[in-house]
């Protein structure tokens, strides 16, 4: 080196600080970014996850819960989005209920981003968007792409192995940050599991009926385009899916909740309360290993080279053609299947009926995009705009 | 509070890891390594990441 060892040392410092400060702001902001979501009609009353444990009181757990109550009395179901924050579509129904539904009969409690650490989080190692971009016709409505797990800023350190509770399983340690593997949670654990216990407490005093727990998942896992029951919700499941591909002509067949792998929603909901749980997948091609680059458009569309060349080889366990996997028809399949279940569910209980409009169902959402259903905060009343 | 000993470790590399780059004096590859294990560190530190 130079008799002057502060040369390279400043040169070195230049692209450093670069990376920091560049990196560090767009991480920042994507962390800080609110989304804003106008109140529909429906909404009675917006409240706090922390109202139902204490726990979660000001920590970035304490997501918003809103209420559509029904003029009349019926059954009352959960619907929770964000589960795994880069599994989009859920916080896209999720949203449509909430700025579009109007309850005749019952009561709905929706929460748009269970996983709010999650919906701030990131892949960097996998090249995800720190953002996606919905149509409307008032311009484009922008939404953080999230991770599947917390941030660590928000939960840490990992443990090497993560030992659920209370069955004391064995899971891999990135799964105490993924907020399905800690069902049902306790008040005094890690902050997922703290998160999962206000909603248990939800469910339990609310005398919640249906709890339905959107996802997505890849075309090459075989849990996919499908609806997860356990055995208590298998009879309303199966009627579910045979009405909405005899009706709407689209596919979602019914999996069995594995009674041996625990920490999951369609699990721990119906072991510990009284509440019927479903947990519903659509194909995310987005989410798959062998594909093109993780661009904004592949998570919109869900078209890949990569994915048609094995669906030719049939590899795949959804059929797959040049059309992709649209967004449009993954939350249209999502709104139907949910229509589907309050209805089975109000056919066999109908003393308990959940009654919704205005949630479209997947022809139309397919037919007029996913942007037709979202309002422009600008032109909303201020006290029915909520950012997050 | 485990969660608060792990930044103080963290601090703690990152401060040894500053300390090394101050220190050495020929090798441009050991610099140029020092800075980029800090990244992550201090981005921790920060709470940006």
């Amino acid at each position: 080196m130079s008799s002057r060892p502060w040369v390279p040392k400043i040169l070195l410092l230049i692209p450093f600080l670069y990376l920091l400060i560049h990196g560090g702001i767009e991480l920042y902001h994507h962390r800080h970014f609110h989304v804003p979501v106008v109140a529909g009609p429906g909404v009675q009353r917006v409240a706090r996850l922390s109202e139902y444990s204490p726990r979660i009181k000001g920590t970035i757990a304490d997501t918003p819960v809103f209420i559509l109550q029904g003029k009349e009395p019926g059954g009352k179901a959960l619907v929770l989005a964000n589960t795994h924050a880069n599994e989009p579509e859920g916080l896209l129904v999720a949203l449509i209920i909430i700025e579009n539904a109007v309850v005749d009969k019952g009561t709905l409690f929706v929460i748009p981003q269970f996983n709010r650490s999650a919906g701030r989080n990131t892949k960097p190692g996998d090249g995800y968007p720190l953002y996606f971009e919905i149509p409307t016709s008032w311009g484009k409505k922008k939404f953080r792409l999230g991770n599947r797990e917390a941030s660590p800023l928000d939960q840490w350190p990992d443990p090497d192995v993560y030992i659920h509770y209370p069955d004391r399983q064995l899971l891999s340690y990135i799964d105490v940050r993924n907020i399905n593997r800690t069902w049902p949670g306790r008040p005094n654990g890690p902050l997922m599991e703290k998160t999962t216990y206000a909603a248990m407490e939800l469910l339990r005093r609310e005398t919640v009926d249906i709890a339905v727990d959107i996802h997505g998942a890849e075309t090459m896992f075989p849990v996919t385009n499908c609806i997860v029951a356990p055995e208590k919700s298998n009879k309303i499941a199966t009627l579910a899916s045979m009405t909405v591909k005899a009706r709407e002509g689209f596919d979602s067949h019914v999996e069995p909740s594995p009674q041996g792998f625990r920490g999951l929603s369609h699990r721990e909901i119906g072991d510990y309360s009284e509440t019927l749980p479903f947990l519903l997948e659509a194909p995310i091609p987005f989410l798959d290993q062998p594909t093109g680059p993780k661009t904004e458009r592949f998570l919109i569309d869900g078209k890949d080279p990569f994915l048609l060349s094995l669906a030719k080889k049939k590899k795949l366990f959804v059929p797959y053609d040049e059309s992709g996997w649209p967004l449009e028809k993954r939350v249209g399949q999502h709104c139907s299947v949910i229509l589907e279940i309050f209805r089975q569910f109000g056919r066999r209980n109908p003393e308990k009926e959940i009654v919704v409009k205005g949630v479209p169902k997947y022809a139309e959402v397919v037919e007029k995009g996913v942007g037709s259903y979202f309002h422009d905060p600008a032109q909303a009343p201020p006290d029915r705009v909520f950012l997050d | 509070m485990i969660m608060i000993f792990y930044y103080l470790i963290s601090a703690y590399l990152a401060a040894m890891v500053g300390w090394n780059f101050l220190r050495e004096r020929k090798k441009i590859e050991d610099l140029a390594q020092y800075l980029i294990v800090l990244i992550p560190l201090l981005l921790r530190i920060l709470r940006i990441k």
